[in-house]
């Protein structure tokens, strides 16, 4: 990407056209903006649109939520509600962004109206994002199940920290603006119901004419998928240097995103995000509870944006995917110069941080032999808050069981190891024997010669050791249909 | 009435410090933070610093032209080292620069060099080596060595509560504006004006008049904005003096957790003696108070500790001592609750573990033992205002408590991997601050010819809604409508030397002062309109905005009042002041009567473990809240819950932890965590006691922003109600937080990670000898 192109996009109701400041530059005083430039700076310190709050640039408190819409497929825009900290401006490009200015209709709308009426905003500072994803949870035009769908509203404030009311009130808010708008979901009759801007109307036209063409990749600067983890890691440094968006790629290799069925393998394009997978039709249909597996992952704001290709380069030892992945078998997909090499994932990690990744690669995606009927893939996790958290320590089963036997095995843990960690000895101790007690006690007592964890503050290496063991326990409960505490013997003490 | 601010807030309109429009050349600033514990600065080479592009001053202790000192109840605290360090991430040095990414890249290429020191972190470490901010403090009743002898069970054991980060979501921040003749101008995210007003003062070394502090509002306080917002704004204040520019400091989520004080932890010993009938006889217990580096508010806060630590309950014979121990973390300081709760959950598992050696039921102790009006506190004050037991009532009846038990038992027979556990909560807490003097507020209350009002108090708007309780005060008083009443920015200029907004008192002392302004201010018009209507004055009256005369309609509104004084040259201005009656305390006796009053309540926490996971679910809080005559009772209730969760955080995942060199583990929201909607139950049940008891608040209202933080404390006994359900019997730590992990090793510690054999979680089933492996 030539530095000198400018980028061009829709925020709120205007056109802008941005140059950036050229690549290495050094930080200078009065620049513009350069790529790497996260949306929150640029629209709270450049344009002193000071609706969106900055509470802790990590991810972890929304108070910088903003909408980014985008165009479909079907040419139509679709609107996801992002944490703004940890976008690159460079993403921006041929996209609308939404602050909460943008949302204005000079008056309170339902949501807003709402949180007032459940005084559901004391401070004051959570509320700007809140209402932003509020009405990006009404923009979505599928329909809400019930009037107030519990679940559906917790996942609406999931990656909203509010120091203030302890939530109950905006529960009842976000449940009460839902209801109020019943039917009336989706951009458009948002719009004829008074509740968006008019300008929405109009930004599918406006996006299509901003297309530009494919940008030139440069793998000399920062690569950003989806930016969860690089933001959190280089936060101080990537405000003032160009980045390589990955996702600006989209729109000329559409396979670098969704899960497809190819010859008897999933595969899974690398900058497919967290959110697409827990909606993935092709995954809900052979892991039921694919859907359930991710809530436990980030927040909906960070899964609008974390990518898998991201959680498998990233390397933690601790990442969600990675270790359902670990699990599943997958082989990696990599590209480089023109070049692709695929390398299964578990050779991928080669020790703390440190993969078998060759200058100039990326990944490009993954891919793992289709479920069959009599499989059972799990995952489990256990961190200190049950959700938006790290894990202590994740695992993750891939059973097929044949005949009261365990047919094949693929095991994996996470935060137990240097490494997203494959449990080659344990899952090949178990194979060919049935899900009993003895089994496990094999499996348990193997896992824990396989596993090196180490005490942090997630947890102490003796927790993590129990974790093991008993997740190990959980998985083989499931596939049973058995209690877990079937499997324990009471102390002989 | 809705919260004043409300829409705005949701409209992202409401503008806080770093919000307002720039002024031109305005400067951002940074500091340079120890990144020791202990040690003394044998060099410091600032050059790549002051060479960095766009940093435009870099200031260090020598360049403080006052004292260099912001303690603001001992002088123990310099604003920039002078050659030692305390924590990390003390200040050593002020970066000012032309944006933010200067000064904070600049900030890096500070070069130390430090003679690093032992560093203590451990309170009880920290008294052994004689490391006290001041002498240890106490308050004792009875004669408790004598009571040992009459009871059935005595008891001891250790109580460890950790700290709190308050994680305000606005960090901390102020911006410092230039004026004439050397005065400053500075817009501060302050609980406490007046303390950031007196400190920038005295570190510039100028009369107090020359600097304006001036808060419109706080994305957050709970006590972390009380002491500690003044260091940032002496920086902003600092800065702006030697640069002659505007300057704003706003500290990122990363420094701000690094560098801020939080709640205090303690360790605190106990020693318990109960008769087989279930009284409490005697009460001993020595708090070892985790003060940080320097004094900051700790002696206040534990004088609440000693006032707190026999909760609701009255105990003939107590001893309660504690000793601030003065450690290498960043200062502790307010929270709301302000060592309250540390001190009740001193005595709640001291309760507790008497209970499960006598092996009665918790709740039945606490029961028995609850205070009744005629009781008196250890403090000597008595207990006239206490309605705990009412509360009890209320929540033992209104919420079935027996049914509860019930509930939970029956589940626990039938799933042996998966515990329920409840407990009950009550809170008796002391309304007003400990220090007696502070409990004094001005308010300046200015009518104009148009009928609308201007109210200036010294308290502060931090969400707790304090405005709309203010407007609510002062148009009741007038008999006009809310919307009338403006409520103007705090303002050192417009109210001079208020306290902080603390102490759950802010309503009561600024909504007092309001009346007092309020009351004259209509006293006088209506003699005026006495004069002018030939009517007896003590017969007017006004409602809903028309003057009355005996109850009838005189012709007469509210702007036609106005403008008929205005014109008449009668005062539309009033100032109103109020100091709290009847409170005092002497510290030397450890006797007085330190509380305008109590607020009273109860909890029911009941949770759900998961015991191969050590996660677990609080199911349910249920509680009764004893709220006087609300004057907003929406806003009461945001703070209920609000408070309750911030409880319910800490004793569960908020994990402050230190390690051996001063390093905080936690200092990221990453692995800081708070509770997010899932953590707080969907069933949550607020019942409020609504009867006027007390004459101290305004129109009768409650102080209603810490208690209920207290309540939180129960999910602590509940949890361990559940562990005892898997069969944990035998010692079991009384540890806050109650992390997930806290919670395995609690029920499998002492399990070996390869082998399924368990104490909690084997089946109770004989099993056959076969089927034992390995
Ligand atoms: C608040 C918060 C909560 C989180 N919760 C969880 C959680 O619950 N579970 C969990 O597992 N993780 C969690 N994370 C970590 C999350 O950042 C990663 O899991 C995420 O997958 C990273 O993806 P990304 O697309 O954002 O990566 P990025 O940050 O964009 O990139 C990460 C690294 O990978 C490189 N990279 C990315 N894509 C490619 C590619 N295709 N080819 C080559 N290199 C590439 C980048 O250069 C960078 O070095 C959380 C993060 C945050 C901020
Ligand atoms: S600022 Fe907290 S999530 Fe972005
Ligand atoms: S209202 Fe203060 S953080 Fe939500």
């Amino acid at each position: 990407m030539a530095s000198t192109s400018p980028l061009r996009f829709v925020l709120n109701d205007a056109d802008l056209e941005l140059t950036l400041t050229p690549d290495g530059s050094d930080p200078k005083l009065g620049r513009g903006c350069a790529g790497g430039t996260s949306v929150l700076d640029f629209v709270r310190r450049e344009l002193r649109l000071t609706g969106t709050k900055e509470g802790c640039k990590e991810g972890d408190c929304g108070a910088c939520t903003v909408l980014v819409g985008e165009l479909d497929d079907g040419g139509r825009v679709r609107y996801l509600p992002v944490t703004s900290c940890l976008m690159p401006l460079a993403e921006v490009a041929g996209r609308h962004l939404v602050t909460i200015e943008g949302l204005d209709m000079g008056q309170a709308n339902t949501v807003q109206r709402r949180i007032v009426e459940a005084g559901a905003s004391q401070c004051g500072f959570c509320t700007p994002g809140i209402v932003v994803s509020l009405v990006a949870q009404l923009m979505d035009s599928s329909e809400l199940e019930s009037d107030a769908d519990a679940d559906c509203v917790d996942r609406s404030l999931s990656g909203h920290l509010c120091r203030c009311t302890g939530y109950r009130s905006l529960r009842d808010a976000a449940a009460a603006s839902f209801c109020d708008l019943r039917g009336r979901q989706g951009v458009p009759r948002l719009v004829n119901a008074g509740e968006l801007p008019e300008h929405f109307l109009g930004i599918a036209e406006r996006l299509q004419a901003l297309q530009a063409p494919p940008a030139e990749m440069n793998l000399d600067r920062p690569v950003v998928a989806g930016g969860t983890d690089l933001y959190v890691q280089q936060g101080e440094e990537l405000p003032t240097r160009e980045v390589t968006a990955l996702r600006t790629l989209l729109p000329h290799r559409p396979e670098l995103r969704g899960v497809r069925v190819e010859g008897g393998r999933i595969s899974i394009g690398a900058l497919t995000s967290f959110e697409d997978l827990a909606q993935s039709e092709v995954l809900r249909k052979r892991i039921p509870t694919i859907t359930e597996f991710m809530h436990l992952v980030a927040s909906w704001q960070l899964r609008n944006r974390a990518t898998v290709g991201g959680n498998l380069i990233n390397a933690s030892p601790i990442g969600d995917v990675t270790i359902l992945m670990l699990a599943l078998g997958a082989e990696a997909v990599l590209e480089g110069q023109g070049e692709a090499r695929v390398l299964p994932l578990r050779d991928l990690y080669k020790g703390y941080k440190v993969l078998d990744l060759r200058p100039g690669e990326i990944l490009t995606g993954l891919s793992f032999r289709d479920v069959e009927a009599t499989e059972f893939v799990d995952f489990e996790k256990v961190s200190k808050r049950r959700t938006l958290d790290i894990a202590t320590v994740n695992t993750a089963a891939r059973l097929h069981l044949r005949d009261g036997l365990i047919h094949q095995a693929c095991l994996a843990a996470g935060g137990v190891a240097p490494i997203p960690l494959l449990l080659r000895r344990t899952s090949e101790i178990v194979r060919g024997r049935p899900i009993d007690r003895e089994t496990l006690s094999l499996a348990v007592a193997e896992a824990q010669s396989e596993i090196s964890p180490i005490s942090d503050v997630r947890g102490s290496a003796g927790t993590k050791r129990l974790l093991v063991r008993n997740l190990l326990i959980a998985h083989f409960a499931k596939a049973a249909g058995m209690e877990p505490s079937d499997f324990f013997l009471p102390n002989a003490a | 009435m809705d919260h004043l601010d409300a829409e705005a807030h949701t409209r992202g309109r409401s503008r806080y410090v770093d919000d307002e429009p720039r002024p031109a050349g305005l400067l951002q600033a940074a500091v340079v933070p120890s990144p020791v514990a202990h040690g003394e600065i044998r060099s410091l080479d600032l050059t790549a610093v002051r060479d960095y592009a766009g940093v435009v001053a870099v200031l260090t202790a020598e360049d403080i032209p006052g004292s260099n000192q912001i303690g603001s109840v001992l002088p123990d605290e310099p604003l920039l080292s002078t050659g030692e360090v305390h924590y990390i991430g003390q200040p050593i040095a002020l970066v000012v620069a032309e944006d933010f990414h200067a000064a904070r890249h600049a900030v890096a290429r500070a070069r130390l060099d430090i003679d690093e020191r032992p560093v203590v972190v451990d309170p009880k470490e920290a008294f052994e080596r004689g490391h006290l901010i001041a002498d240890p403090q106490s308050v004792h009743m009875g004669d408790v060595d004598a009571a040992w002898a009459q009871c059935d069970v005595v008891v001891e054991g250790e109580a460890t509560i950790s700290g709190q980060e308050h994680v305000y979501l606005e960090t901390q921040r102020a911006r410092a504006l230039p004026e004439e003749n050397g005065a400053i101008r500075v817009l501060s995210s302050t609980q406490s004006p007046y303390v950031g007003q007196r400190t920038i003062a005295g570190i510039l070394g100028v009369p107090l008049h020359q600097i304006e502090v001036d808060v419109r509002r706080l994305g957050g306080g709970f006590g972390g904005k009380e002491d500690q917002a003044t260091p940032w704004a002496c920086f902003a204040a600092l800065a702006a003096h030697h640069t002659g520019r505007p300057v704003e400091i706003v500290l990122s989520r990363a420094e701000d957790l690094l560098m801020t004080g939080k709640r205090h932890a303690y360790r605190s010993d106990y020693k318990i003696g109960v008769t087989r009938d279930g009284r409490i006889l005697a009460l001993d217990v020595r708090h070892f108070q985790n003060s940080g580096a320097a004094c900051d508010l700790s002696l206040a806060v534990l004088g609440r500790t000693l006032f707190h630590t026999t909760n609701s309950y009255f105990i003939p014979n107590v001893r309660v001592w504690g000793a601030p121990c003065r450690t290498n973390i960043p200062p502790a300081t307010a929270f709301r609750g302000f060592g309250g709760p540390q001190g009740m959950f001193a005595v709640e598992s001291a309760l507790t573990h008497a209970a499960e050696a006598l092996g009665i039921d918790r709740e039945e102790l606490q029961r028995r033992n609850l205070l009744r009006s005629s009781d008196s506190f250890p403090y000597g004050q008595n207990a006239a205002t206490v309605r705990i037991r009412r509360c009890w009532e209320e929540l033992d009846e209104g919420f079935d408590l027996e049914a509860t038990r019930q509930q939970v038992e029956e589940w626990n027979d039938r799933h042996p991997a998966v515990k329920k556990g409840y407990a009950v909560m009550p809170v008796t807490f002391g309304i007003s601050f400990t220090a007696t003097f502070l409990n004094q507020a001005s308010a300046l209350l200015h009518v104009y010819t148009d009928g609308s009002v201007s109210l200036s108090t010294g308290g502060v708007e931090m969400g707790q809604g304090l405005f709309s309780n203010l407007a609510v005060v002062a148009s009741r008083a007038l008999g006009i409508e809310p919307t009338r009443v403006r409520v103007e920015s705090t303002n050192t200029r417009r109210i001079a030397n208020m306290s902080a907004s603390a102490a759950s008192s802010t309503t009561l002392l600024n909504g007092n002062a309001t009346l007092r302004a309020a009351t004259p201010l209509r006293e006088r018009l209506l003699t005026h309109a006495g004069e002018r209507l030939g009517s007896d004055p003590s017969l007017l009256t006004i409602e809903n905005e028309q003057l009355l005369c005996d109850g009838e309609p005189t012709g007469w509104d509210w702007p036609k009042l106005v403008k008929s004084a205005y014109l008449h040259r009668v005062s539309l201005s009033a100032h109103g002041f109020y100091a709290t009656p009847e409170i005092h305390y002497d510290e030397a006796r450890g006797r007085g009567h330190p509380f305008a009053y109590h607020v009273c309540g109860a909890a029911l926490v009941e949770v759900t473990v998961d015991g191969l996971r050590g996660s677990y679910e609080i199911d349910r809080v249920r509680l009764v809240h004893d709220l006087g005559r609300p004057l907003n009772r929406r806003v009461d209730l945001g703070q209920v819950e609000g408070g309750l969760a911030q409880g319910l955080g800490w004793m569960t995942v908020e994990d402050l932890r230190y390690d051996e060199t001063g390093r905080n583990l936690s200092a990221a929201l990453a692995t800081y965590k708070v509770p997010d909607v899932y953590l707080m139950p969907r069933d949550l049940e607020v019942r409020f006691i609504e009867e006027p008891d007390t004459e101290a608040g305004p129109y009768h209202a409650k102080a209603v922003g810490e208690p209920p933080l207290m309540y939180g404390l129960g999910v602590v006994f509940a949890l361990r109600r559940a562990l005892r359900a898997f069969g944990r019997d035998g010692q079991l730590p009384f540890v806050a937080p109650m992390t997930p992990e806290q919670v395995l090793l609690q029920l499998q510690g002492d399990d070996d990670p390869s082998r399924l054999v368990s104490k909690s979680l084997g089946t109770r089933v004989p099993v056959p000898a076969e089927a034992v492996s390995s």
